[in-house]
């Protein structure tokens, strides 16, 4: 058994890590490109949504690496994802795949039970188990924080592209590191290499949140590198969303006191006052959040079609007419073009930064006199 | 003697599965109830204009029903229909569509605004009921009755579907009381034509499909003309159990019908940008290949024309009568397990 699964941003070095601590042998699928999107988008529905074509491209490139069976969460809806591993499935047999799907249902299996399950087949004591789950989870964190620091840096160093290649090597790092102490100390290593990146002082820094739809705010591929490009505008970003965060969230029922989107739920109300699937109210929520501490803007991205999203957006100008924070939605597909993104980023920015230091400005008018 | 609350609803969405049970509801407590009229241009472009371009075409006519009615009544109906059933949902955006009316649109009336939602049990779907009931009685025993009485409506209404009517004909012959002349012709092909309800039976919104097909020579069958016991146990077969409540409905209905009736062709209507219909088309499609059976899907927005979408029908009609000649069409009937 070769087992593979799709990509969404750094899940691979966690999965990966934990899989082959169950000593199952683990097809990480090539990174996305154009390739993947093309093949997905060659035998996917045409309306369905862009996570699932992405997810077909992984399966057929992981294919030829040798793959023969996906491990993929199931869910009862009401969003689609819920039956993605059904409709990919059916498309994957129809193609001629003989692809063995390993779909962890909630709440019916738990992660655990999925673990014991994964166990008989996998034969290995629950002492590996304990380990594989304690270092997947490490490997999580620490990619998160380190993620994290990197997003302060982009938008500050004065030799674009600097933080990306120590946060590139990190992660490399850590995906090839085995014990716990090796994966603390090349956090360590990053954080120093980080902090040693020359910065201007001088820019005019702001915040810009991401909130939306959990797979185009975690796969770089599926957003067009967004947070690159916000970076190089001199924004600082922060998502609604962290993979640490998600998994606390949804696969360890939220037993840590990590940022939880559960505030975000309650914040949703009065604006959205139910839940529409997918994170449709975790972005209403995150919206409303981010605005009151302190953001300059907002931006919405999510995959074209995606209900519970379009739910969201429709709703969002009330947020910017009561929280006063701008708003910006971002549909992302096959045809989105990196250029044409660029110059939608650019106009938001400049426009949250003139609204950001324009208060400066009135203040030198009035001095002016 | 009293001025009877006028209660409006929209003629959109879940009118056309509900309308009975909910008419018969509120004026069994005394209220007055309107409608909209049929979905015209200038509905369907206010709604085009008051909500987001990314919404799909049945949520915008909704949106242009509930500006064309907003004024002309006291209350207007408004639910959330979260579920109306256990373990399945109707759409995300069915979920939000309150929210998002009261957040996109002004000047609305008063709401009845009540969250109906069955995913745990059938019993949360009366207590909705006896919530909306609430605003204009507060006897329980009278809101019982009306709930009673509206619900054997309701089952008059799905009776007169499973005897092959359509909605909007089948509301006509409980409002009028006696049925009219069902058109007898004798049809050259028997086609399913699927989808959402409110799609395909908003004659507007479909651009007279089933009309069309109908002049073409096709007798129609419908999801809706299927009992639901039928169409459940059908659906039960399915691989996964599907979680929309219309999906699931659709899918048992294709399966059955590709297993064992008479159908020489599916037409499957659907708008642009809807979710639950980008798996459930496919999923028919994929079947209906397997089968061998002819299957045409037609997208429709705010764009289309009547005269591609006869085209289209033509030609899929044309194709059934050529490859009814050489009547090979139809691969082995084999079991249900072989298509899904
Ligand atoms: S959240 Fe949106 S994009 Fe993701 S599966 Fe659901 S509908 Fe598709
Ligand atoms: S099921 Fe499709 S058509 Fe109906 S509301 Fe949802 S997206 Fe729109």
């Amino acid at each position: 058994m070769k087992i593979t699964f799709p990509h969404m941003g750094n899940l691979w070095i966690s999965a990966k890590a934990l899989l082959e601590g169950l000593n199952l042998e683990v097809v990480v699928p090539p990174p996305c490109t154009k390739k993947t999107l093309s093949l997905g988008v060659l035998h996917a529905p045409e309306f369905i949504c862009l996570p699932l074509k992405i997810n077909l491209g992984n399966y057929i490139e992981a294919a030829e690496k040798g793959a023969d069976t996906i491990i993929i969460a199931g869910g009862r809806g009401p969003c689609r994802f819920g039956y993605y591993c059904r409709l990919e499935k059916e498309i994957m047999d129809d193609l001629g795949y003989n692809y063995e799907m390993i779909v962890l249902e909630p709440p019916e299996k738990s992660f655990f039970e999925v673990i014991q399950d994964i166990r008989a087949i996998a034969k290995c004591s629950m002492l590996q188990i304990m380990n594989a789950v304690r270092t997947a989870w490490l490997k999580c964190c620490v990619v998160d924080e380190i993620e994290r620091k990197v997003q302060m840096i982009r938008a500050r160093e004065s030799c674009p592209g600097l933080a990306d290649g120590i946060y590139k090597e990190a992660l490399k790092d850590i995906d090839s590191a085995q014990r716990g102490k090796e994966i603390i100390s090349i956090k360590r290593r990053a954080f120093e290499a980080l902090n040693e990146v020359p910065v201007d002082p001088k820019r005019e820094i702001v915040r810009i949140a991401l909130v939306g739809e959990i797979y185009t705010i975690l796969e770089p591929f599926a957003n067009q590198n967004i947070e690159k490009h916000l970076g190089k505008l001199g924004a600082e970003v922060k998502r609604s969303l962290y993979l640490s965060s998600w998994v606390n969230d949804h696969l360890l029922g939220g037993v840590l006191p990590l940022e939880s989107t559960k505030e975000a739920c309650r914040l949703a109300a009065p604006y959205l006052n139910y839940f529409v699937g997918g994170h449709g109210r975790e972005t209403v929520g995150s919206a409303v959040k981010f605005s009151r501490e302190g953001f300059d803007g907002i931006i919405q991205i999510a995959p074209l079609t995606c209900g519970p999203e379009i739910v969201a957006e429709a709703i969002l100008p009330e947020i910017y007419l009561s929280e006063g924070v701008p708003v910006m939605t971002i549909y992302m597909d096959e045809q989105t073009g990196e250029a044409g993104l660029i110059t939608r980023l650019e106009a938001f920015v400049d426009m949250t930064r003139r609204i950001k230091f324009s208060e400066k400005d009135s203040d030198l008018l009035i001095l002016r006199g | 003697m009293l001025v009877s609350v006028k209660v409006g609803i929209p003629r959109a969405l879940f009118y056309y599965y509900l309308f009975p049970l909910w008419k018969a509801f509120f004026e069994y407590l005394g209220a007055q109830v309107v409608v909209s009229p049929p979905t015209n241009k200038e509905i369907l472009n206010m709604g085009v204009r008051e909500s987001v371009d990314e919404a799909c075409l049945p949520v915008k006519i909704y949106y242009g029903h509930v500006m064309y009615i907003k004024d002309k009544v006291d209350l207007l109906f408004l639910p959330r229909l979260v579920s109306i059933e256990k373990k399945a949902y109707i759409c995300p955006k069915f979920m939000g569509l309150p929210d998002m009316i009261r957040s996109n649109l002004t000047g609305l009336p008063p709401v009845i605004n009540v969250d109906v939602n069955a995913v745990k049990g059938q019993r949360a779907y009366k207590k909705a009921f006896f919530e909306m009931g609430s605003h204009f009685s507060s006897s329980f025993r009278k809101i019982n009755r009306a709930w009673n009485e509206a619900f054997k409506l309701q089952s008059r209404f799905e009776e007169l579907l499973v005897s092959g009517y359509f909605p909007l004909e089948a509301i006509g012959i409980l409002e009028s009381g006696h049925k009219g002349e069902k058109d007898k012709h004798d049809a050259a092909h028997e086609i399913a034509v699927l989808g959402h309800g409110y799609t395909i039976y908003d004659n507007f919104l479909s651009l007279n499909t089933i009309k069309h097909l109908k002049e073409m020579g096709a007798k129609i069958n419908t999801v809706e003309n299927l009992p639901l016991n039928i169409i459940e146990r059908t659906a039960a077969k399915l691989p996964k159990r599907m979680f929309w409540t219309m999906g699931k409905r659709i899918l048992g209905a294709a399966l059955y019908y590709l297993e064992r009736s008479q159908i020489d062709g599916i037409v499957y209507v659907t708008v642009f940008g809807c979710g639950p219909d980008s798996m459930i088309a496919d999923l028919t499609e994929r079947y209906a290949r397997r089968r061998g059976m002819p299957f045409i899907l037609i997208t429709l927005d705010e764009h289309s024309g009547e005269a591609g979408v006869i085209t289209r029908l033509e030609a899929f009609m044309d194709m059934l009568a050529w490859s009814g000649k050489n009547e090979n069409h139809f691969s082995s009937h084999g079991k249900l397990v072989d298509i899904c």
